[in-house]
């Protein structure tokens, strides 16, 4: 069925209102949109690692988790709490202890996903369990107050990083974790965000909850706290991620790649740097070189996804 | 009826686990506990049993997939030592703050640095106060045992429940061993029906949240009082098991110790040595006996001061050691349990068979002699000991 936003807002939330992240974070919408693309009879469990979704979703007594069942255990280790409540499920349903179609979702920051959390994960996609595990990536650890992760921008101003004198923010490119799932050879990777009419970030989220087996979604999710952008901006601050590629959306589908937007103008990078605080020190007149570099960068990458989706769909299938 | 059989520990402990068909295990494999998810993993392969094994890369993923698989309301098992135990320690504590009935065995490994595979108790002893039950095991037939019940008690009380037993001395010794029939442990386990779990079809439900400053400490308290409560309930199982099988379990196992004047507690398959050694020195008219806890958490501590209250000396025999300056876990325990009740028992601490340095039955000969020193003078001289040291 074709992608209608109607359709898709007047489905019942499974992510309720209540829950404490801050305004302007990009977080709760995309768990919204992802939630809504499950079948109204189908249940869910959805595991959370420990973080902002977290510990602003559910806050004993109370949960935003609706229509579901939520578990969170630790830090590190949802994609093998994901994979010991969908093996459990196997059992069950066997037994007959359950008899719902119920599907299984993993969501970390990219802190529990890049980090501390990337043996539990990189277990769990290769024992290839029937879940999805998406990371909600806003590129710090922003709920102890924006220490660098290995999802950190190059360059970037965190509290871990910060630009001083003599070293200007993080000294290290980005892990490029979408690529390092890609190599577990999982049937769906896909990179997303909630652009628009959120259409990328649903279709996606439809695709790899409903495709069997390990299934792997990064997620660009703005913080206004550790980006230092105005709450508002939201929705513009993720389009320029998107419209510079330094976030490309794409989808890699039993390894085949497919780039599913490109910007009819790709803008310069400046224009995704310049409304975030975090990125202030590289409009020094001596840092000028960084935005070169990170031009550079952000170049590489895109033309790498362009060539890898004209070489994997030029393959026997 | 039962059966007779030879089987190693891990074997014993393996069928105990095949007999029980768990809904799930994850595992990771260590020495020397690596044979339990070798073994289990053949059952599955060739459908003996019905489990979903998960094979995980880690032991701290195997309790976390344990916590989500129980959580989601299977039976679930796992099998660890050492390392894996100590990486797993995050996880301990939470399987507990969540009230899962996950039944852990702990094959009993000494702790890196220096790297060991050998046994000592330094492993479950360091996780100690991670809310788990513990029961203890001198022999194959014990942890087969403890094994079966360990489902049984992990429900009743929700808690879950590590079953520790010898690395290699217990694992990998064979031993005649009294099986029950499968359908006897099938009956004995029964169905496993949590009250909540993840994927009841009648209710969603979320575990695992933020609790802060206004639940938190009502929360642990429920932990702590369950850990009370489990006491009755590990005697309850145990005098069901005792009826099928007559084979007679109790929170600690005495050993010619009401009459005795000097006696030793201690853990595990030393404690077959020390039975021996008893033996001997009864036949030469020194009264001497033993106390094996068989429960470390619970801790007994009312029960062992009025068992131990009559002798004239008592050594504690603890095979790890707390480097806290003092003394082993089970001695501080222990003594800190009879002051409260009053009981002034001179008692010394023996470290001892740390990293698989074995203890032969001279070993315990000379804590005997020196308990009958102690016990003609009254006079502890040395209260921390190190047995079986070179130059000691």
């Amino acid at each position: 069925m074709a992608y209608s936003i109607k359709d898709m807002v007047n489905k019942e939330a499974r992510f309720v209102s209540g829950h404490r992240m801050c305004a302007g974070c990009g977080a709760p919408p995309i768990v919204r949109t992802v939630l809504r693309t499950l079948k109204e009879d189908d249940n869910a469990v959805i595991a959370s690692a420990t973080g902002c979704l977290e510990v602003s979703s559910c806050i004993y007594p109370y949960t935003s988790w609706k229509n579901c069942s939520f578990i969170h255990s630790a830090f590190e280790n949802a994609g093998a709490t994901i994979s010991g409540v969908q093996t459990a499920y196997n059992a069950l349903k066997r037994r007959g202890k359950t008899t719902k179609n119920t599907k299984f979702i993993a969501f970390g920051g990219d802190g529990g996903t890049l980090d501390i959390g990337f043996q539990s994960l990189s277990g769990a996609m290769e024992r290839g369990h029937d879940i999805t595990y998406i990371c909600y990536d806003n590129g710090a650890y922003m709920n102890t107050g924006t220490q660098r992760s290995s999802s950190t921008p190059h360059f970037a101003d965190t509290t871990t990083t910060p630009a001083g004198s003599k070293i200007p923010g993080k000294s290290q490119m980005r892990k490029d974790l979408t690529e390092i799932m890609v190599k577990h050879n999982i049937p769906y990777v896909a990179q997303t965000a909630a652009i628009g009419n959120q259409k990328d970030l649903y279709e996606k989220a439809e695709k790899a909850i409903y495709t069997e087996g390990a299934t792997y979604m990064s997620v660009l999710s703005p913080c206004p706290r550790g980006w230092g952008y105005p709450t508002d901006d939201l929705l513009p601050v993720t389009k320029l991620a998107v419209d510079t590629c330094f976030w490309p959306l794409y989808e890699v589908e039993n390894g085949i790649y497919k780039v599913t937007y490109k910007p009819a103008k790709k803008l310069p990078i400046e224009e995704f740097l310049k409304v975030q605080k975090r990125f202030r020190h590289l409009f020094k007149e001596e840092n000028r070189w960084m935005i070169d570099q990170l031009q550079k960068e952000v170049d590489q990458k895109w033309n790498y996804l362009l060539k890898q989706e004209e070489f994997t769909n030029s393959l026997d299938k | 009826m039962a059966i007779r059989e030879r089987l190693s520990g891990n074997e014993a402990v393996a069928t105990a686990m095949k007999q029980i068909n768990p809904d799930t295990m994850a595992a990771y494999p260590i020495t020397p506990a690596t044979e339990i998810p070798q073994y289990f993993a053949n059952f599955v392969s060739n459908g003996s049993v019905t489990t979903e094994f998960i094979p995980v890369e880690s032991e701290h993923s195997a309790m976390s997939a344990c916590i989500g698989a129980s959580a989601a309301g299977a039976r679930v098992m796992t099998a660890t030592s050492s390392q894996g135990l100590a990486l797993m320690f995050e996880m301990l504590y939470i399987a507990s703050g969540l009230r899962l009935p996950i039944v852990l065995v702990n094959v009993n490994r000494s702790l890196s640095a220096p790297l060991n595979i050998h046994n000592d108790h330094s492993d479950s002893m360091g996780a100690r106060d991670c809310g788990f039950i513990q029961l203890y095991c001198e022999n194959n037939q014990e942890a087969y045992d403890n094994t079966v019940m360990a489902v049984k008690i992990a429900e009743k009380a929700r808690l879950p429940v590590m079953v520790c037993y010898d690395g290699f001395i217990t694992s990998h010794s064979i031993e005649n061993i009294i099986l029950m029939e499968n359908e006897e442990v099938k009956n004995f386990v029964g169905e496993y029906n949590p009250e909540e779990f993840l994927l009841d079809d009648k209710r969603n439900i979320s575990i695992g949240p933020l609790s802060l400053q206004g639940y938190y400490f009502e929360q642990r308290k429920e932990i702590a009082d369950a850990m009370i409560d489990s006491k009755e309930i590990i005697n309850e199982v145990s005098r069901e098991f005792y009826k099928i099988t007559g084979r007679k379990y109790e929170l600690y196992e005495k050993y010619k110790l009401d009459d005795a004047e000097i006696g030793v507690i201690i853990l595990n398959s030393t404690a077959g040595t020390a039975k021996e050694a008893i033996d001997v020195l009864r036949s030469k008219g020194i009264k001497a006996g033993m106390l094996k806890p068989r429960c470390f958490r619970p801790l007994p501590f009312e029960e062992i001061p009025e068992e131990i209250k009559h002798l004239k000396a008592l050594a504690i025999m603890d095979k790890t050691d707390s480097i806290n300056g003092y003394s082993g876990p089970l001695f501080s325990e222990i003594t800190s349990a009879m002051y409260t009740s009053n009981i002034n028992v001179p008692t010394v601490n023996y470290i001892y068979g740390l990293g698989g340095r074995d203890v032969k039955i001279d070993n315990i000969y000379e804590v005997f002699s020196d308990l009958e020193a102690i016990a003609k003078t009254g006079k502890v001289n040395k209260m921390t000991n190190y047995l079986g040291l070179r130059g000691e």
